[in-house]
């Protein structure tokens, strides 16, 4: 083990942790947003509708996120889209991860007994109100663990964006095994860093699980 | 901004076929590998004595707390500055086999968990050894009810085999790069390859329900 090497290539590291914090969390928040609008659709009345939900999600989570990508940065300005690599990868990765959340989201909702719902329909709810006050209260608390684990899926895949050159942990890695011919310590530190990111993310989640734990 | 045109793929379905072809190769090699793997990992967590657990769960909880890509770079640089010079496709398979090895073990140390201990009891009660009865009794069954989580698993390998292209794999994302480089049409040829992908997973998901029907039928 160089550990004077790894020390030297430290402070890069935690420069592109950083970066691999910013566009997890981003790509998280486009990610929820889409798999709210995804799951709607696909729990919706409206034929449709439903089509779209469930051809977006099936092909979302059909394909790989790394073709997602690279179809989205290599091929965006074949149709109109410049992005930077950066912007491409919060959209690609938050579009390719709301497509899993949402089938965690649909999950959580059709897991509620349906005697919820007949219940809340028998004293006059509206089906909104129905959602909205008596189905997605109970879901929500249903669905915090599975979003955790497409949370933390989502830190892990953030290493596919060093494919489009955004500089993230996994592109410094790659450049410093390059140059120094070091693969193993040079590991070692990045694994330290998303493991420590990942951790963070896993206790966030039990905490949150905690806080609405029905007792 | 110019139009698409998707004839420009073509002259290049030869390239791509093989690109299909290297894929299934690299999928259902590592996946045989992840199998196996997953099995040792399990059993030895459950039954080794701690010396001998203590390196496996490191190991287990190094390789579920990094990316992937980041494993393969390993695993491909590593192996050449230990000494092991072996080809791209050899290190594609390991990493992607130790990859899932490790969700697969698991899965499965649950399974055996879940096996009711009468059987075990009864096998050895019968005159079974303990490896006996682990490899006859025991892990045939968490097997069996094992199989939809590791599908799942095998279908997310599908997927993940697509990063093996930045070690240099001839695989479908690579014979894509290749059109992409003489042709300067990344959409098409891109995708073209996600709706071959898409074809892969749909035959790989029939495939396993194929696979978990049997196996519901014959318990």
């Amino acid at each position: 083990m160089d550990l004077a090497l790894m020390q030297r290539v430290f402070p890069f590291f935690l420069e592109a942790a950083l970066v691999t914090i910013q566009i997890s969390a981003l790509a998280l928040g486009l990610g929820l947003v889409v798999a709210a609008l995804a799951a709607s659709a696909k729990l919706s009345r409206s034929a449709p509708l439903r089509m779209i939900g469930t051809v977006y999600v099936s092909v979302w989570r059909g394909t790989p996120c790394l073709i997602q990508l690279f179809i989205l940065y290599f091929g965006g300005p074949q149709i109109g889209i410049n992005l930077e690599p950066f912007a491409a990868g919060v959209i690609g990765l938050g579009m390719n991860i709301g497509a899993y959340m949402a089938e965690s989201i649909r999950g959580a909702v059709l897991a509620v007994d349906r005697g919820q719902a007949e219940a809340a329909r028998t004293i006059g709810f509206g089906r909104l109100d129905t959602m909205r006050r008596v189905i997605l209260p109970q879901a929500a608390r249903l669905m915090i663990r599975p979003l955790g684990v497409n949370a933390v899926a989502l830190v892990k895949g953030s290493a596919l964006v060093s494919t489009i050159s955004v500089i993230e942990m996994t592109y410094t890695a790659q450049r410093f095994i390059g140059s120094t011919y070091k693969p193993f310590e040079i590991f070692a530190v990045a694994a330290l860093l998303y493991m420590i990111i990942v951790y963070a993310v896993a206790r966030t989640v039990d905490l949150i699980d905690k806080r609405y734990e029905i007792v | 901004m110019q139009g698409l045109d998707f004839s420009v793929v073509l002259p290049y379905s030869g390239i791509l076929w093989m690109g299909v072809w290297w894929t299934v190769v690299l999928t259902v090699s590592s996946a045989v590998v992840s199998f196996i793997f997953g099995i040792v990992f399990a059993v030895t967590l459950l039954y080794a004595p701690k010396i001998v657990t203590y390196p496996v769960r490191s190991f287990i909880w190094l390789f579920m707390g990094t990316p992937l890509l980041l494993q393969l770079f390993l695993i491909y640089y590593g192996l050449v500055q230990i000494g092991i010079d072996i080809p791209a496709l050899a290190a594609g398979i390991i990493g992607l086999g130790l990859h899932f090895a490790v969700y697969n073990a698991d899965i499965l140390r649950a399974g055996i968990v879940a096996v009711d201990p009468g059987q075990a009891e009864g096998a050895r009660s019968i005159g079974f050894s303990r490896l006996q009865t682990l490899r006859y009794v025991v892990v045939p069954q968490a097997v069996r009810n094992t199989a939809p989580p590791i599908g799942s698993n095998m279908i997310a390998l599908l997927k993940e085999s697509s990063l093996v292209s930045v070690i240099g794999i001839a695989e479908l994302v690579h014979a894509a790069q290749l059109g992409i480089s003489e042709t300067f049409r990344p959409f098409e040829f891109y995708l073209t390859a996600a709706a071959l992908y898409y074809i892969l997973n749909l035959v790989l998901e029939a495939g396993l329900r194929r696979v978990e029907r049997k196996v519901e039928v014959s318990r």
